[in-house]
C-alpha cells in the first residue's frame, strides 16, 4: 500500500481511464502502464485481466440473442468540426421546460424594467424656436417631414423635421397667429395662416426666394380670426371668427357665413373623410356641426365648460376628440351626441390642444398645466406624461404623420420634438433585436396585470406642483361626490339619478 | 365541436372542420389548425396544451369573449404546431428486447457492450478506485461532465466522454456529497465540517461556514439556490442536525434556513418540476420544503423505518422512496397517495429515475433498473447489474444518454442502460454539445431569468393565475380564526360592553352598521380609523404597560411613531 500513497491519484485515475475507454495510452505513458501492470498493478486492483481480455477481443461463447438500440449521437452532427455554427435542436416537450410561467414572468418583469430604463421621450427642440409663444402648429398630411408653427408675434415658421431646422420664416401677421393649415388642393402646396389682425394669408411653403415674405393671397375679415381649416378636395376653406366663414381661394369675400348663437368661435375643423362636414367650438361652450351641402348646422351640444380644440379621428370619420377647459378631453360620436364615447382624464388644468395619431388609436393632448399626455383612444387615463423643467403652458400639439413622434408648442416659444413611445429608438434593428423586442412586448402584454409589473410600468415622475394639484383635485372630486351621495341619501329614492361621467358634461343638445 | 363525428375509416384529410365561432374562422386560421381529425387535435392538446380551455361561449361580455377566443385560438395553434414540430426531432429512444426465452434482466453489461455500437460501448466503463470509496457522483445538467467524490476525500471532475480530466484533488477529510452548480465551472463539496465551493480547476472559492456537517446537497438551477441539509451525527455540533439551508449562489446570500426538527436526515432530493425539496427522515417520514415556509409544506409517512433514498420523476408526478424496512414505495405526489409498493431483498441505498421514467435501485452490490414501474406495478425488472464485492452508494442516470452512473465502494461504473436517456435535447435548456461561447451566453441569460425564491410553491404555474378557490378559502380561514378567537376569549366575549368610556361613536357605528355590506366613504373612513386605533393599541410597548399600568399606558411615548 505504500506504493499507492506515493503515486498521485491523478495518474491512478487517468491510467484506469485510458484502459476503460480502450484508448491507446500516449507513448510516454507506456512504461508506466507496463510498470503498473507488472509490478504494482495487483496492489492497485487494476483489472489486468479485463484489460487483456478487451484488447484481445476474444470471441464470445454465449451471446444472448437480443434486439438492442442505444442512444448514439455523433458529435459531428451537433458540432461539426471546422464550422462555428452549431446545431441548436429544440424539443418542445413541456417537461423539459419547467417553471415556464415563472420564467416568462421574470422575463416580462425585466422587459418592463428595461423599457422604463430606456425611456427618454425628449429628443430636441426645433431650431432655436420662436421669439414669442407658439400658439399653432400644423402638419402636412402629405409629407412626413414638414410642419409649420405660428407664434404670438405673428411669425410663421416652416420646419424640416429630419434635420430639425427652419425652411422658411415669415413675419406673416401683426397679431397672434391662431390658425395654420396646409393644403395641396389642385396640386400646389399652400399654407393658410390666420391671426388676430383680421387677415388670412395664403403662403407658398417652399419659400422660393423673394416671394417668401409676400403671401400668395390675403383675405380680409371683419374681426380677429381664431382658426382656419381647408377643405379636403375643394378650393374652399373655413375660418372661425365671430361666425364661420366659408371662403373660396380665388375670391376675396366669403362665399357663405354660418352662424348659430355663439359670439366667438374658437376653432373650426373640416372632416377629412366626410369632406363637407365641419365642426366648430364656440366661446358659449357649444360644439356645433355643420354640413356644407345644405349650408346649415346639423347638431349642437352645450357642454359645462368651453372646448378649446377639436380633432377628427382620421380612421373613424364620425368620431372627434374635444379638448375641454374642464381638464378632460372627450371623444364624441357625431351621430350620437347624448354621451361621450370616452373621457380622457389626468390633466390638472385646461386641455389646450388635442391631436389624433394617424392610426386613430392614440391621442396626444397639451395642457395649461405644462404637460403633454398621451392617451390610448379606448382607455380613460393617459399612458404617458411628458414634461420638462423649462416647458411652459402648452397651446398646440401634433402627432407626426408617421405616428412615431410628437410635437408640442408652448408659451416659452419652443417647438419640442418627442418620441411617441418613450423607450423606442429609431435605428435600424437586426432581426435578432427585432425578435427580442417583439417577444418582450408580447410578454409585457401578457403579464401586464401582475402587481409588480403594473406598478413599474405605470410609475412616472411627475413635477411636484402637478402632483400636488392632482392630489387637491382628487380631494375636491371626492368631496363633491360625497356631497352628492349625502344628498341622494336624504332625498326620495330614485329621484337623484347617478349621472355617468360620459354624460355629465353635456348640458343641452339641439 | 360538431355533433357529427367523422367515421373511423375517414381519411386523415377531411374537408369539414368543427365550427369554432365566427371570429376564429374569419381570422387568418393557421395551417396548423387545418386538416386534422379531432383525435389528433385532442392528442396534441393533451401533450402540449396548457391545461383546460376556457368555456368561451358562456362569457357574456363581447369584448372579453373576443379576447378569450383569440387567446384560446392561439394556445390551440401553439399546441398543434408543437405537435407538428415533432417531425424535427432527430433521435429515437433506445431499447433492449429479448428474443425467445431470454429475459432482459439476465443480460450482463458485457453482453450489452458487445451488442451495441462501438461509440456506445465505449461509454460503459469502470473506474477501480478502491482506496477512497465509497464514491458519490453527480452529472452536470447536460450530462457531459462527471463529478466524483470519494468519502475519504478524493474529488475529481472530468468530461467523461472525452476522458478529459478537469480537476482532481485529495481533500484529506470526509466528503459526504458532491454537487455541480449551474455549469461545469463550479461545484460544491460537503466536507467534514463545512461545505465548500470549488471551481473547475479545483481551486477553493468559498467556504460556506453557515453550512455545517452537510450530508446532502441539491442545486436548484433556475433559482440558483444551493440547498443543504445537515447532520449532527458525530456529536460535534449536535444542534445543527436537520437544518435545511438555502444559499443563493449568484448573490451569496443565505436565503432561508429551516429546522426540520426531525433529527439527522437520511435522504434528500429535489422535485425538478416545482423546486420543492423532499427530505427523508429516520422516523420514516418524508417532508416537503420550500424556502418560504418554516414548517414543511407536506409531511408524509412513507416507511416503517428510516427513509434511505428518494427519487422523483422529471414530470414531478411520482416519488419513489426506499426505506430501511426493505420496501420501495411509489407515491403519486399530486395526491400524496401510495400507488405501489415493491420489496427489496436488502434495504435499498439509492434510487434514481431517468428522464424517460426508468427507475434504478441500488441495493447492496446490486443495481436493478425497472421500466414503467411508476405507473404500473411490474413483476420483473428491466435490467440488472451486480457490482461484485462492493456496495452501491449512489446511482444517477446521465441526462440525455443511455448511461447509468453508479458510485460504489470500489470506485465508479458507467453502465449502459438502453432507453434511459431523453433522446432529443433542447439546446436552449441543456446542450451536451455546448461550446464555450454558448455556455457563457447561457450563464448570462440564466442569471437574467433567475427565479426568485418566493416563486417556489407546490404548484409552479401559480403565477399570473386567478386564485379561484381563494374566496372560500379565505372565508374558511376567517371562520377558523374566529372560532379560535372565541375559544380563547371565552363565551362572553361579544356580550354587552359594560366598560364606561369605551363605547365610542366609532365602535358603536361599526357595531350597529359595520356588518352591512355597503361600502361608502364614511364606512371607509371609519374602518381606516379603527385600523389606526388597533395599530396604536398594538404598538404600545409592553414595558410602558408595566410601568404605567393599564390606564395610563396609553399616554406613554410610542416607539414606532
Amino acid at each position: 500500500m505504500i506504493h499507492v500513497k506515493v503515486l498521485p491519484t491523478f495518474s491512478l485515475l487517468y491510467i484506469d481511464f485510458i484502459h476503460a475507454l480502450r484508448i491507446p495510452a500516449p507513448y510516454h505513458w507506456r512504461p508506466l502502464v507496463d510498470l503498473l501492470h507488472t509490478n504494482i498493478g495487483a496492489l492497485l486492483f487494476i483489472p489486468i485481466k479485463r484489460y487483456r481480455h478487451n484488447t484481445n477481443a476474444a470471441p464470445t461463447q454465449t451471446v444472448p440473442s437480443m434486439k438492442v438500440k442505444a442512444l448514439s449521437r455523433s458529435a459531428s452532427t451537433y458540432s461539426p468540426a471546422g464550422i462555428n455554427a452549431t446545431a441548436q435542436p429544440r424539443n418542445l416537450d413541456p417537461e423539459i421546460h419547467p417553471f415556464e410561467k415563472a420564467r416568462e414572468y421574470t422575463r416580462a418583469l425585466n422587459a418592463t424594467k428595461l423599457e422604463r430604463m430606456f425611456a427618454a421621450p425628449f429628443i430636441a427642440q426645433l431650431g432655436t424656436g420662436h421669439v414669442d409663444g407658439v400658439y399653432s402648429l400644423a402638419k402636412d398630411i402629405r409629407t412626413l417631414d414638414r410642419i409649420a408653427s405660428g407664434s404670438g408675434d405673428g411669425e410663421v415658421k416652416i420646419w424640416d423635421l429630419a434635420d430639425r431646422r427652419e425652411i422658411l420664416t415669415v413675419k406673416a401677421h401683426e397679431g397672434i397667429v391662431k390658425g395654420l393649415c396646409f393644403t395641396s388642393v389642385g396640386g400646389d402646396d399652400r399654407l393658410l395662416s390666420c391671426a388676430s389682425d383680421r387677415t388670412v394669408k395664403l403662403w407658398d411653403p417652399r419659400g422660393a426666394g423673394a416671394s417668401s415674405n409676400t403671401p400668395a393671397a390675403t383675405y380680409l375679415g371683419p374681426g380677429a380670426f381664431n382658426g382656419v381649416s381647408h377643405h379636403r378636395v375643394d378650393h374652399t376653406f373655413a375660418t372661425a371668427s365671430s361666425a364661420i366663414d366659408i371662403w373660396d381661394i380665388s375670391r376675396s369675400k366669403p362665399i357663405t357665413t354660418l352662424q348659430w348663437g355663439a359670439d366667438t368661435i374658437n376653432t373650426v375643423k373640416f372632416n377629412q373623410s366626410e369632406t363637407s362636414v365641419l365642426a366648430s367650438a364656440g366661446s358659449d361652450r357649444t360644439l356645433i356641426f355643420y354640413d356644407l351641402r345644405t349650408s346649415s348646422p346639423t347638431a349642437k351640444v352645450v357642454t359645462r365648460l368651453r372646448t378649446n380644440a377639436i380633432c377628427w379621428n382620421p380612421m373613424e370619420p364620425f368620431n372627434l376628440a374635444a379638448a375641454s377647459e374642464d381638464h378632460n378631453a372627450y371623444i364624441f360620436d357625431m351621430r350620437k351626441l347624448n354621451r361621450a364615447l370616452n373621457v380622457l382624464k389626468d390633466h390638472v388644468a385646461a386641455v389646450m390642444d388635442v391631436d389624433y395619431s394617424p392610426t386613430g388609436e392614440e391621442l396626444v393632448t397639451g395642457s395649461y398645466d405644462r404637460t403633454v399626455r398621451i392617451y390610448r383612444a379606448r382607455e380613460g387615463h393617459s399612458r404617458d406624461i411628458y414634461h420638462t423643467k423649462r416647458m411652459q403652458r402648452i397651446f398646440s400639439v401634433a402627432f407626426t404623420t408617421d405616428t412615431r413622434y410628437i410635437l408640442s408648442g408652448s408659451d416659452d416659444g419652443n417647438v419640442r420634438l418627442w418620441r411617441a413611445e418613450a423607450s423606442q429608438r429609431s435605428h435600424i434593428r437586426s432581426a435578432r433585436e427585432r425578435a427580442k423586442l417583439e417577444y418582450d412586448s408580447a410578454l409585457k402584454e401578457r403579464y401586464k396585470h401582475m402587481p409588480e409589473i403594473r406598478r413599474i410600468a405605470k410609475h412616472r415622475h411627475v413635477p411636484k406642483p402637478i402632483k400636488k394639484a392632482g392630489e387637491i383635485k382628487r380631494v375636491e372630486e371626492a368631496s363633491l361626490k360625497r356631497k352628492e351621495e349625502n344628498r341622494r341619501k336624504h332625498s326620495k329614492k330614485g329621484q337623484m339619478r347617478r349621472i355617468p361621467q360620459r354624460e355629465a358634461m353635456i348640458v343641452a343638445r339641439e | 365541436m360538431s355533433a357529427i363525428q367523422p367515421p373511423k375509416f375517414s381519411p386523415p384529410t377531411r374537408t369539414k372542420r368543427p365550427r369554432e365561432g365566427p371570429s376564429a374562422a374569419k381570422k387568418g386560421t393557421s395551417k396548423a389548425l387545418e386538416l386534422r381529425t379531432p383525435e389528433e387535435e385532442k392528442a396534441a392538446l393533451k401533450q402540449y396544451g396548457r391545461g383546460e380551455s376556457i368555456p368561451v361561449r358562456s362569457v357574456r361580455d363581447k369584448k372579453l369573449r373576443t379576447n378569450l377566443e383569440k387567446i384560446e385560438h392561439r394556445y390551440k395553434d401553439a399546441a398543434l404546431r408543437a405537435k407538428d414540430a415533432e417531425l424535427l426531432l432527430g433521435e429515437e429512444r433506445g431499447y433492449v428486447e429479448a428474443e425467445g426465452m431470454e429475459r432482459t434482466y439476465k443480460f450482463k453489461q458485457a453482453d450489452l457492450r458487445k451488442a451495441v455500437d462501438v461509440a456506445t460501448a465505449q461509454k460503459g466503463f469502470e473506474l477501480k478506485l478502491p482506496t477512497f470509496g465509497p464514491y458519490f457522483m453527480d452529472y452536470t445538467r447536460n450530462g457531459r461532465y462527471l463529478l466524483l467524490g470519494g468519502t475519504k476525500g478524493h474529488v475529481a471532475s472530468f468530461d467523461w466522454r472525452e476522458g478529459k480530466l478537469g480537476s482532481e484533488m485529495q481533500l484529506k477529510e470526509t466528503v459526504r456529497d458532491v454537487k455541480w452548480l449551474h455549469n461545469e465551472l463550479f461545484f460544491a463539496v460537503a466536507q467534514k465540517k463545512y461545505a465548500y465551493i470549488y471551481d473547475s480547476q479545483g481551486v477553493e472559492i468559498h467556504c460556506l461556514k453557515n453550512h455545517i456537517e452537510v450530508t446532502n446537497m441539491e442545486f436548484l438551477p433556475y433559482h440558483f439556490l444551493l440547498v443543504t441539509i445537515a447532520t449532527g451525527a458525530n456529536g460535534i455540533s449536535q444542534g445543527n442536525a436537520g437544518w435545511l439551508k438555502y444559499q443563493d449562489t449568484s448573490t451569496g446570500n443565505l436565503v432561508s434556513e429551516h429546522r426540520t426538527r426531525l433529527g439527522s436526515p437520511t435522504s434528500m432530493t429535489q422535485n425538478q418540476r416545482n423546486a420543492i425539496i423532499h427530505v427523508g427522515h429516520a422516523n420514516g417520514s418524508v417532508t416537503l420544503w420550500s424556502p418560504n415556509m418554516s414548517t414543511p409544506l407536506v409531511k408524509m409517512l412513507t416507511h416503517r423505518g428510516p427513509v434511505r433514498a428518494i427519487a422523483i420523476d422529471r414530470g414531478g408526478q411520482y416519488m419513489a422512496t426506499a426505506g430501511a424496512d426493505s420496501r420501495m414505495n411509489i407515491f403519486d405526489i399530486r395526491t400524496f397517495r401510495e400507488v405501489h409498493s415493491y420489496y427489496t431483498p436488502t434495504p435499498a441505498s439509492t434510487l434514481h429515475i431517468s428522464d424517460t421514467g426508468l427507475l434504478s435501485v441500488g441495493w447492496g452490490p446490486h443495481i436493478t433498473v425497472w421500466k414503467d414501474a411508476l405507473r404500473i406495478k411490474q413483476t420483473r425488472p428491466y435490467l440488472s447489474h451486480l457490482q461484485e464485492a462492493s456496495h452501491i452508494s449512489r446511482v444517477r442516470f446521465c441526462p440525455y444518454d443511455d448511461i447509468l452512473g453508479a458510485g460504489h465502494q470500489n470506485g465508479f461504473s458507467n453502465l449502459i442502460i438502453p432507453g434511459a436517456g431523453e433522446p432529443n435535447f433542447d439546446a436552449l435548456e441543456a446542450n451536451p454539445y455546448e461550446t464555450t461561447k454558448q455556455r457563457r451566453e447561457r450563464e448570462v441569460s440564466a442569471l437574467l431569468n433567475k427565479l426568485q425564491p418566493e416563486m417556489i410553491s407546490l404548484d409552479p404555474d401559480f403565477i399570473g393565475r386567478i386564485d379561484k378557490g381563494s374566496k372560500e378559502m379565505r372565508d374558511a380561514e376567517r371562520e377558523a380564526a374566529e372560532k379560535q378567537r372565541k375559544l380563547d376569549e371565552g363565551s362572553s366575549a361579544r356580550g354587552k360592553n359594560k366598560m364606561r368610556g369605551k363605547n365610542s361613536a366609532l365602535s358603536k357605528y361599526l357595531r350597529k352598521k359595520g356588518g352591512k355590506n355597503v361600502v361608502d366613504e364614511r364606512r371607509l373612513k371609519l374602518e381606516a380609523l379603527r385600523k389606526e386605533r388597533e395599530l396604536r393599541n398594538k404598538g404600545l410597548p409592553a414595558s410602558a404597560r408595566e410601568e404605567f399600568g393599564p390606564a395610563l399606558a396609553r399616554f406613554a411615548k410610542r416607539s414606532g411613531r
